[in-house]
């Protein structure tokens, strides 16, 4: 198995299919010529050619709208957002459209597309640049929400969205794709709605999902060492979401955390704390935390922003306090 | 003045086409004035329910535009689309269904009036989000250009539409890209009671297609003829790669905007002007004038569009409500394709 990283790893999912079906294609702002705001496509262009790998004008709305109706015309397009924060420009051919045609006309359409986009803060990119809206997508019914962590699920799960007929929001984080990990070779796909136990333990769950992993991960090693024993659990893809492997950890843990970068009020971690409640209650020693963004734009300054976000610390602090 | 060049062509269309062609097209705009027409009865009984804008008046624009189209060429509309959908030859059994929220509608009940669709005669819909379809004409137009298939997308929209972002990125779109796609804008004068003029800077909006880089025309949308004429001309020049076109079809609303519309906004006079040409009178004036028809031709197809619109409706009467079990089907398809 090769170590490369995120990136690469999303790359070779794209090459894949691309080399595997014919009617897959990528579209979206800078993909070809720049070879993609972060890279992810690079190289493509020069195998696939523009007809594969398709540069488009700076219209959000009509990029996600055209890859709707090149679905439905029978292709497998897959959007890239330059980033998510843009991508708010097109919510009305997410929302309104992507979403809707299959149920609104009775199941007789279909929208077999992937939209990809980067997410997250950590670069001093300032409010407009920096949010985390997996909590919009995962609210509304037609779509699934796909959000690795890893690099061997990055190309797993994009490989699965791909090959699948639904409309996706593919959520990546900008400071994972140059984190490095195992990625099989060829043919690997993660199946949707499984989350990873990363780490099993017996004294409290914490769930996440994209770069939180990580924290959480830290916050873990750092717990053992004062003998905490916490059980990771990364979910993967937001919809379908996998409560059953969560209920079962908090049945045996009797305490569960969720770690996110979404902000707190009304993000995804509400969803999960209300599924735990209604599955374990009785299994639960304590209330359920939310570690997330605090319920402010995120600011420029450096120590502010890494005040903003959810951290390995605050997990370990909170997690001390519930033990 | 566009309308005087399309006025001919008009003319020229009526010599070229055969008899039966030029029936047809009186027989579809008459089966869609007179399944609204039933429509509006039905709603003010309760049988329709929601939101419900009916296209009478405007029947020249749909029928001369997909009369234009071969079969396997893509249509989509807005909310007004029942016009749009019977023309492309959906069956007015399965469109009344749909608008009785029946099982056996198009759309399984799901969608209503606002929410028509006919994949297998690539009416590819009905959209309630004004200048929402632009951008998937966009895309099903990409589709066939990447397959190289022959096809053309015909999308109408109201001139509501010119205002909003998606019809400037998608005409942008369609041009940079030249995609096989036919805009065609019903100009209907208003946007619920909102006079165009008051909308957007350039009322006559076929202008709109010069900086986009595409042939723009304006055309007697009363004249179902004319856009026959010059829709067969856009239609053309998408086959041949050469790119979009916009279409200004100029026409009228006989009713108000939707069902609870009593359309105060327009003064009586102004409506009777339109009543005046009426698109279906006029075609009827000219066939029989040119002696291509007779009275009692015509009359056989309106009685015959009657019974079929009355056995639409029983159709809808007696077809079942969707099964509750329905209610969460088809909000994801399952890997194995299964919903
Ligand atoms: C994005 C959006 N804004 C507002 C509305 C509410 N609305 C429905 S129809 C309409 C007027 C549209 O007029 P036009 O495009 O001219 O079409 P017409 O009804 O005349 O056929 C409005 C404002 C909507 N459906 N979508
Ligand atoms: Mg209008």
């Amino acid at each position: 198995m090769a170590q490369i990283t995120y990136r690469e790893a999303l790359n070779q999912a794209l090459r894949e299919e691309l080399e595997r079906d014919e009617r897959v294609f990528i579209m979206g702002e800078e993909v070809g010529y720049f070879g993609g705001a972060f890279k992810v496509t690079d190289g493509l262009l020069a195998v696939y050619g523009e007809k594969r790998v398709r540069d488009t004008p700076i219209a959000e709305l009509t990029i996600v709208g055209a890859g709707v109706g090149a679905a439905m015309g029978g292709l497998k397009p897959i959007v890239e957002l330059m980033t998510i924060n843009f991508g708010l420009l097109a919510m009305d051919q997410i929302v309104n459209h992507a979403a809707k045609i299959h149920y609104m006309f009775g199941g007789h359409a279909k929208v077999p597309l992937v939209i990809r986009a980067p997410q997250g803060a950590g670069h001093q990119l300032g409010a407009q640049h920096s949010q985390s809206l997996e909590a919009y997508f995962l609210h509304c019914p037609g779509l699934l929400v796909a959000i690795p962590a890893t690099p061997a699920d990055a190309k797993g799960l994009l490989k699965s969205c791909i090959r699948q007929d639904n409309p996706v929001i593919f959520l990546e984080h900008e400071s994972l794709y140059g984190v490095k990990g195992d990625v099989p070779e060829g043919e690997y796909l993660t199946p949707l709605g499984q989350a990873s136990v990363l780490r099993e333990g017996k004294d409290i769950t914490i769930v996440s999902y994209s770069k939180c992993v990580y924290d959480a991960v830290a916050a873990a090693e750092a717990l053992e060492n004062e003998g905490v024993d916490a059980e990771v659990i990364d979910l993967r893809t937001l919809n379908p979401l996998d409560t059953a492997t969560v209920v079962e950890s908090v049945r045996k843990t009797g305490k569960a955390m969720v770690v996110y970068e979404g902000w707190r009020t009304g993000g995804a971690g509400a969803e999960i704390a209300a599924q735990i409640y209604e599955a374990a209650f009785d299994h639960l020693d304590a209330p359920v935390e939310r570690v997330a963004t605090l319920d402010t734009p995120i600011p420029y300054n450096a120590r502010l922003e890494k005040a903003a976000l959810p951290g390995a610390a605050d997990i370990v602090k909170i997690a001390e306090r519930m033990v | 003045m566009a309308l005087e060049r399309e006025k001919h062509i008009a003319e020229r269309a009526l010599l070229t086409m055969t008899e039966t062609q030029l029936l047809d097209l009186y027989r579809r705009m008459v089966l869609i004035r007179r399944f609204e027409d039933k429509v509006a009865e039905m709603y003010s009984r309760g049988k329709i329910t929601g939101f419900c804008h009916l296209y009478a008046g405007e029947e020249a624009v749909a029928v001369g535009a997909i009369s234009a189209l071969y079969d396997k060429d893509y249509v989509l509309s807005t909310y007004r689309e029942h016009g749009h959908c019977l023309a492309k030859g959906a069956s007015p059994r399965a469109v009344m269904a749909e608008l009785f929220g029946k099982a056996t509608g198009l759309s399984r009940g799901h969608g209503g009036s606002m929410h028509l669709f006919d994949g297998e005669l690539r009416f590819m819909g009905g959209y309630a989000i004004v200048g929402g379809g632009l951008p998937l004409a966009a895309g099903l137009g990409l589709a066939v250009r990447y397959k190289e298939e022959p096809q053309v997308v015909c999308c109408f929209f109201g001139d509501g539409a010119l205002p909003q972002g998606a019809f400037h990125e998608a005409l942008n779109m369609a041009s940079l890209w030249k995609l096989p796609v036919i805009f065609i804008c019903e100009n209907n004068f208003y946007g619920m009671g909102t006079l165009v003029q008051n909308a957007i800077c350039q009322e006559e909006l076929y202008k709109f297609a010069e900086p986009y880089k595409m042939p723009g025309v304006r055309v007697d949308g009363m004249d179902v003829l004319a856009v026959h004429a010059a829709t067969l001309e856009a239609a053309a020049r998408a086959r041949e790669g050469e790119g979009p076109s916009l279409i200004e079809a100029m026409t009228y609303r006989f009713r108000g905007h939707s069902m609870s519309d009593p359309a105060e906004y327009r003064s009586k006079r102004e409506e009777r002007i339109w009543q005046e040409r009426d698109p279906i009178k006029h075609l009827r004036r000219k066939l029989i004038q040119d002696g291509r028809a007779n009275d009692a031709r015509l009359a056989a197809i309106e009685t015959e569009v009657a019974a079929a619109i009355d056995d639409a409706v029983k159709f809808a009467e007696e077809s079942p409500e969707p099964a509750l079990d329905t209610l969460g089907k088809h909000v994801y398809i399952d890997a194995d394709g299964a919903e």
